[in-house]
């Protein structure tokens, strides 16, 4: 496993022709195949491109959309943006949080949820709005929200 | 090329395409191919039509028929009333909010009726990964005039005589930035299309890449032509993978046709571009943090002077335009600068692109004419607020602006105006805000997001926007205390001239407009303990009347904290100990009924408290 990971890395970095200052996309690449970005991920990065360890460590900890962190099996991302927030979108994340127990930007511990905020995602027209799996849901309420995690379980439960 | 009888343009913009426009699409191709008519009409999936709050869209042409919210279910029917037998279909068209007549033609439509589009020509025409439908549109025509029969002080002039300002807020001339650039004798030179559109309720520069990538492309090559650059990056928002993809299809598609490269048109001049994927940082809006973020490093803003002009990537020349600045530039090339200037005010030339959301009837992208009244935005092209509720406010220009309030509707849209009025244009986010929204927790919300943004690099912003946040999370909590205002104003006055970057010189804004319009609020707040708006939560109580309730159970059965007790037909009772007001009784209570009730101040103290009568005023 780690083999084959050192491999992707320096594929990527390859296709970049190795510049220093792809930096970024080359972690966003390696974040899109892999799902995370590993220690052992970001080491070799370091290595192959020759830059210290510290400087990319930097870099995936002040960009957003970095994760240090595998995601949950299903993805729920409440939208903070402004629209959605003065049509109740606080009170959306908040009943989220509560449902599946666990804060935003965290994992739940058997590994099936994440709970993400992002500050727009522009459909404003369906705020307050949540994107789960992919899929986004408009005018969302505490009731339907119930539903799409009722949904997203027996889809889960069928599946076993 | 082939000829259509009809065209069915599809919206595919963000907006609708989460409400299910892709399926819509399918089904009406597989339905057109069924009833054998696939070579009379063609569907055309296009670039976000704007208007959101009705999708899916569907526009029928010629017929300039406007279908909207249509469901799969709804394709059959379509297709058989409109294309084969020719007559629009009376129930999938709009209707007027408050009319019952519905309005078939797009360009009837008031929402439609007052914008006028420059930037924006082709949105919902042209489907946005072809060149040759853009080409079809005039496209490339003001870059081969500019390469073939302008010199690079021509277009210079041609966009400095046009009054074209930066669309990203600030307001820079665009062509004196130019001026500067081009008389630099260093080399390489660089040009930057800031993409990163940070702003919360702000989508004008993702819906300009998704629904007119070449716009903004040929607005760089006529740019690059007239500075001698030799590189361009476009950087993009992480959120928008459609606008990356829309644009790594017009860069391949302007590669293979000789508009970039080597040999641009033939005529010997060399350009290039490259797309780069934001990571996810507000503040690398910002240019000299934008620069920093293409160089691979940490978007962290740096002192100006010197100005990107003249030490920009890599210590070399580089200009940085807003999305919709370089979109402006092909017309400008193409009809000229007289015909530019001709719209809009004596300081504020052309039009501006804004997204008008939140509390209004038609949510969506609209692009007017400077000078235009808030007014006729808010209510001419908006529709008003809905659900007869009363206007507030308008937030205009994100974080970094202010709200505005109703006397300030005949305002014109326009830099200066916006500014003298403690908002500003910024990148063109227009919140509504109603009776029901809190100003305070509004000016929290923003605080929030710039200090979660802040990069961290200056004190006054790093810890000047956190002390205020917790200034105002205390006054939104109940616990505000005498003194408190003043304090918000002192710190805001220490953020805005302390700060380095426009992050923190504009975050305060928010908070003073809020305070300026509507400090009575913030006085309710701290002295009553009260929030007008009923959206603080530790001042707002739920309360169900014993005697308007009719014991229907809804409640007690919805209740996420379990906190409501009661039996069928018996009145319910709320635990307040156990409620977290999330307000889902409020909104499941029956409007027959009505037994639930919002509380703030002495009288939600009371109710709170068990005393019986608190309601009643």
């Amino acid at each position: 496993m780690g083999k084959s990971k050192a491999s992707a890395v320096r594929q990527v970095v390859d296709r970049y022709g190795r510049r220093k200052r792809s930096v970024i996309p080359i972690l966003r690449d390696i974040q899109d195949r892999e799902g995370w970005l590993t220690p052992a991920v970001l080491d070799e990065l370091a290595r192959e491109l020759d830059i210290p360890p510290s400087q990319v460590m930097s870099l995936v900890t002040f960009y957003k959309s970095f994760r240090l962190e595998p995601r949950g099996r299903h993805v729920c991302t409440v939208c903070m943006g402004t629209a959605c927030h003065v049509r109740g979108g606080a009170i959306i994340l908040e009943h989220f949080e509560r449902r599946l127990g666990i804060p935003a930007g965290k994992t739940s511990a058997d590994g099936r949820f994440t709970l993400e905020r992002v500050n727009c995602l522009g459909a404003c027209a369906l705020a307050p709005l949540v994107v789960v799996d992919g899929r986004a849901y408009g005018l969302m309420t505490e009731i339907k929200a119930d539903a799409v995690l009722k949904s997203i379980k027996a889809a889960e439960g069928k599946k076993r | 090329m082939k000829q259509y009888r009809s065209h069915l343009l599809v919206c595919s913009g963000t907006g609708c395409a989460s409400c299910g426009a892709f399926d819509l699409r399918e089904a009406l191709e597989k339905e057109i191919a069924r009833r054998g008519l696939r070579d009379e009409i063609l569907v055309v999936a296009t670039g976000c039509n704007g208007f959101c709050e009705r999708g899916p869209i569907v526009l029928v042409q010629p017929d300039g028929v406007f279908y909207q919210r249509l469901r799969v279910e709804d394709v059959p029917a379509l297709v058989e009333e409109h294309l084969v037998k020719g007559r629009p279909v009376q129930r999938f068209l709009y209707v007027p909010p408050a009319e019952k007549k519905p309005v078939p033609r797009m360009a009837d439509i008031e929402f439609f009726k007052h914008q006028r589009l420059v930037v924006l020509r082709n949105r919902g025409r042209i489907d946005p990964e072809k060149v040759e439908e853009y080409i079809a549109y005039d496209g490339y025509a003001g870059l081969a005039k500019a390469l073939t029969s302008m010199t690079p002080d021509d277009i210079i002039a041609e966009v400095a005589a046009s009054g074209l300002r930066g669309r990203g807020g600030a307001g820079f001339p665009t062509g004196l930035k130019w001026t500067f650039c081009r008389r630099e004798q260093a080399r390489p030179k660089y040009l930057v299309c800031n993409g990163d559109e940070g702003d919360p309720g702000a989508f004008m520069d993702r819906s300009v890449l998704e629904a007119d990538p070449h716009a903004v492309l040929e607005g760089m090559i006529i740019g690059a032509k007239a500075v001698g650059a030799e590189k361009g990056f476009i950087y993009i928002r992480d959120e928008y993978p459609l606008a990356v993809r829309r644009m790594a299809i017009a860069v391949g598609q302007a590669g293979e046709r000789g508009l970039l490269g080597n040999d641009i048109l033939g005529t010997g001049f060399a350009f290039d571009v490259e797309i780069v994927r934001g990571a996810g940082a507000f503040v690398s809006g910002e240019e000299t943090a934008l620069i920093a973020s293409i160089e691979g490093q940490r978007a962290f803003p740096r002192q100006r002077p010197p100005y990107p002009i003249q030490s920009g990537l890599w210590g070399k020349p580089t200009v940085i335009n807003n999305v919709e600045t370089w979109a402006n530039v092909p017309s400008i090339i193409r009809r000229g600068a007289a015909w530019f200037s001709s719209l809009g005010t004596e300081t504020s030339k052309g039009t501006k692109i804004f997204s008008l959301v939140g509390k209004i009837s038609n949510t969506g992208l609209v692009e007017v004419p400077m000078g235009i009244r808030l007014r006729d935005i808010v209510y001419g092209i908006g529709g008003g607020i809905p659900g007869g509720r009363k206007f507030k406010a308008v937030q205009i220009g994100g974080p970094s602006g202010g709200c505005l309030p109703e006397e300030h509707l005949d305002l014109p849209v326009d830099y200066e105006s916006l500014t003298r009025a403690g908002a500003m244009m910024g990148s063109g986010g227009m919140i509504v805000m109603d009776e029901d929204t809190c100003m305070v927790d509004v000016a929290l919300y923003f605080l929030r997001f710039t200090q979660e943004e802040s990069c961290g690099k200056c004190a006054p912003c790093r810890i000047g926007i956190r002390r205020m946040a917790g200034i105002l999370a205390r006054i939104v909590a109940g616990e505000g205390v005498p003194g408190d205002l003043e304090r918000l104003e002192e710190l805001a006055s220490l953020v805005k001239r302390g700060s380095l970057c426009g992050l923190g010189q504009t975050a305060p804004n928010p908070v003073l407009t809020t305070l300026r319009y509507f400090r009575d609020e913030y006085l309710a707040h701290i002295v009553e303990r009260a929030c007008p708006a009923l959206v603080c939560k530790n001042l707002v109580t739920y309360f169900i009347d014993p005697e308007k309730c009719v014991g229907c159970l809804l409640c007690v059965k919805n209740c996420p904290a379990g906190a409501i007790s009661g039996e069928h037909k018996k009145a319910h009772v709320i635990d307040q100990a156990a409620c977290f007001k999330c307000g889902t009784c409020f909104n499941v209570c029956p409007p027959k009924v009505r037994a639930v009730s919002k509380l703030t101040g002495e009288r939600g103290r009371a109710a709170a408290a068990g005393r019986a009568g608190g309601d009643r005023p």
